[in-house]
């Protein structure tokens, strides 16, 4: 792929991440991170790829350790995000006396997310 | 040596589909993380994308020493999976932390490997790949070395104060010069046999940059130097795209740059203070602490007092900090704050941006617990209820709560934006001694006259009440 081509990919990637993780609320931050960090697991493709071209011992060697770095990072990335956002969507027993709330957290789970927006706009007026 | 796998080679334009689709799906699990409810299945789709690319990858007819690969794979999911099942929720930012780093070692490793790689083809390496490696390599390293000592100072294995030495900075700049120059020389080389040599030399002075940039950073900063790194990874990431040539790493790499550098503003927001003077000031350090032998008179309660209050209160709000998911005490305030409710009494959260060890973190914790995710307020939007506030509990938190960084211009901690509880009717703080918190400074909250000190283990206490108000 020309150089050129990779470089408009990534400035328009760089621009995509940008509008996208900043409508994620402040509450939500580390298992953001989490998830972001699974994501750039990736570079485990890089470990597969180099480690076809392996002859000697040291090739071997630092192409598995990447391997299992990449791997790593991705399965528990992933597996402790699912865990801390477990932990969340877990739905509180509702109470009679709060009505209220609970009217709003329907409207949340609606397309509208206010508290989200909400939540976005409080972070840019920071 | 390679298994003739080619009988099943998948065509270069299907290969690139579905890295495209790899890439979609992780851009939509992220968007799904707007909400609690869609963020699950949000980070269900991203794996899935991963699933994708990983298993396409394999399908590449490139691909070769299958027992070392599954060696690798296996080794990792089982560290990986039994890590991420063990881990407790206070433990998380070293954990990141610790993923981080090892992604980081990969993407240098990767460099590394791609390098001999080229080398043994000839010795003639393109510019623009010689850069990508390099830059790789050497970010990947600092990435990995850096992330280790956040690790080990959060884990404390290593002090959590700054740890510095006369002449750092200047040290540091030299290395970091030292690293470009030979940058340039080996980019300079790339047409004739680059020297390996130089290579690792980049390799192993990236990792001492990477120590001695984490370790004067004092431990109440780490979130943001986690953030850091975490966008540092994802930039050595796609940085080893633009060297193999692979879409996907490319945008999953600038994803995570983009993701990290957002979270890393956001902090030093937080903290009113600019990115530089986090990274480059070693927090702590400044803090000459004078009044630190001085004696004030401070209020002191039980939890039989501490009951009554709240009881009788209408709305109490809760400031929970580091302190109190070291004690465990998630749990026995969630009783506290059920029994309180069965009163009557309006009960809500207000949490820091940096109210644990990295961003958003006290929300898991509290999650953890099964506070609602309503009751869970922002900083800026709980700030103008506290003086209509009756109560404000502060468990385990200090540095967030401390008055001087409004009032006292001279304070390490001055503009850094904090949790107005002393604007409350009345405050509790529950804390074990008057001891400083992590900035290392005393905290002026402690001696003023609405406020009373409750002496006790955050757990301890917070059972205590809990059981009061129940009596009541």
């Amino acid at each position: 792929m020309p150089l050129i081509t990779e470089i408009t990919i990534f400035v328009l990637a760089a621009f995509v991440g940008f509008e996208v993780i900043s409508k994620v609320p402040t509450t939500l931050h580390t298992p953001l991170m989490s998830q972001t960090n699974a994501i750039h697991g990736i570079v485990m493709l890089g470990g597969l790829i180099v480690i076809g071209f392996a002859d000697g011992g040291l090739d071997k060697v630092i192409g598995t350790i990447a391997i299992a770095f990449g791997t790593i990072n991705i399965v528990g990335g992933f597996m402790v995000t699912d865990r801390m956002l477990g932990m969340f969507a877990r739905k509180p027993r509702p109470k009679p006396d709060e009505e209220a709330k609970d009217d709003r957290s329907a409207a949340e789970d609606g397309e509208g997310d206010p508290k989200a927006d909400e939540n976005a706009e409080a972070g840019e007026a920071k | 040596m390679t298994l003739p796998v080619g009988s099943f080679a998948p065509d270069a334009t299907f290969v690139q589909v579905c890295y495209i689709v790899a890439f979609s799906l992780f851009i939509f699990g992220i968007s799904r993380g707007t909400h609690p409810t869609t963020a699950k299945q949000g980070n269900l789709i991203a794996a899935a994308g991963m699933a994708i690319a990983v298993a396409i990858t394999l399908a590449l007819d490139v691909i070769g020493n299958w027992g070392l690969i599954a060696l690798g794979i296996g080794l990792g999911a089982l560290i990986g999976a039994v890590a991420s099942r063990r881990v407790q929720m206070t433990q998380m930012p070293q954990m990141v932390a610790l993923y981080n780093g090892v992604g980081g070692g990969a993407a240098a490793l990767i460099a590394w490997a791609e390098f001999r790689h080229d080398l043994s083809l000839g010795g003639a390496i393109p510019l623009d790949g010689m850069i990508f490696i390099l830059f790789s390599l050497v970010i990947g390293s600092v990435s990995f070395w850096g992330s280790n000592i956040a690790f080990a100072k959060l884990q404390e294995l290593i002090s959590g104060r700054p740890i510095r030495f006369p002449g750092q900075h200047i040290f540091n700049g030299i290395l970091l010069a030292a690293i470009l120059a030979g940058c340039i020389v080996l980019a300079a080389d790339h047409g004739s046999s680059p020297s390996e040599g130089l290579f690792i030399a980049l390799l192993i002075g990236a990792a001492i940059l990477g120590n001695l940039f984490v370790l004067p950073i004092g431990g109440a900063d780490m979130p943001v130097v986690i953030s850091l790194l975490n966008a540092f990874t994802g930039l050595a990431a796609a940085s080893a795209g633009f060297a193999l040539d692979n879409v996907a790493l490319i945008v999953a790499g600038t994803l995570v740059g983009s993701s990290g550098t957002i979270l890393t503003l956001e902090m030093s927001r937080a903290m009113n203070r600019s990115v530089a003077n986090l990274l480059f000031a070693g927090f702590g350090a400044i803090a000459a602490g004078p009044e630190a032998g001085e004696e004030r008179p401070v209020t002191s309660i039980g939890a039989q007092d501490a009951a009554i209050k709240l009881a009788y209160a209408d709305s109490v709000v809760i400031v929970p900090g580091y302190g109190l998911a070291v004690a465990q005490a998630q749990h026995a305030v969630k009783e506290l704050a059920t029994e309180l409710e069965k009163r009557g009494v309006q009960v809500n959260y207000a949490i820091h941006p940096v109210a644990g060890r990295m961003p958003g973190h006290m929300n898991v914790l509290l999650a953890e617990a099964d506070v609602p995710y309503e009751q869970l307020r922002e900083m800026d939007e709980i700030n103008p209820e506290m003086p209509r506030t009756d109560v404000a509990v502060v468990i385990g938190a200090n540095d967030v709560t401390n008055p001087a960084a409004k009032n006292d211009p001279n304070s390490p901690i001055a503009g850094m934006p904090i949790i107005e509880v002393n604007e409350a009717q009345e405050v509790i703080v529950i804390k074990r001694s008057l001891s400083p918190g992590f900035a290392g400074i005393d905290n002026d909250l402690f001696y003023e006259p609405n406020t009373s000190m409750l002496f006790s283990d955050a757990k301890q206490a917070a059972a205590d009440i809990a059981a009061e108000v129940e009596g009541l």
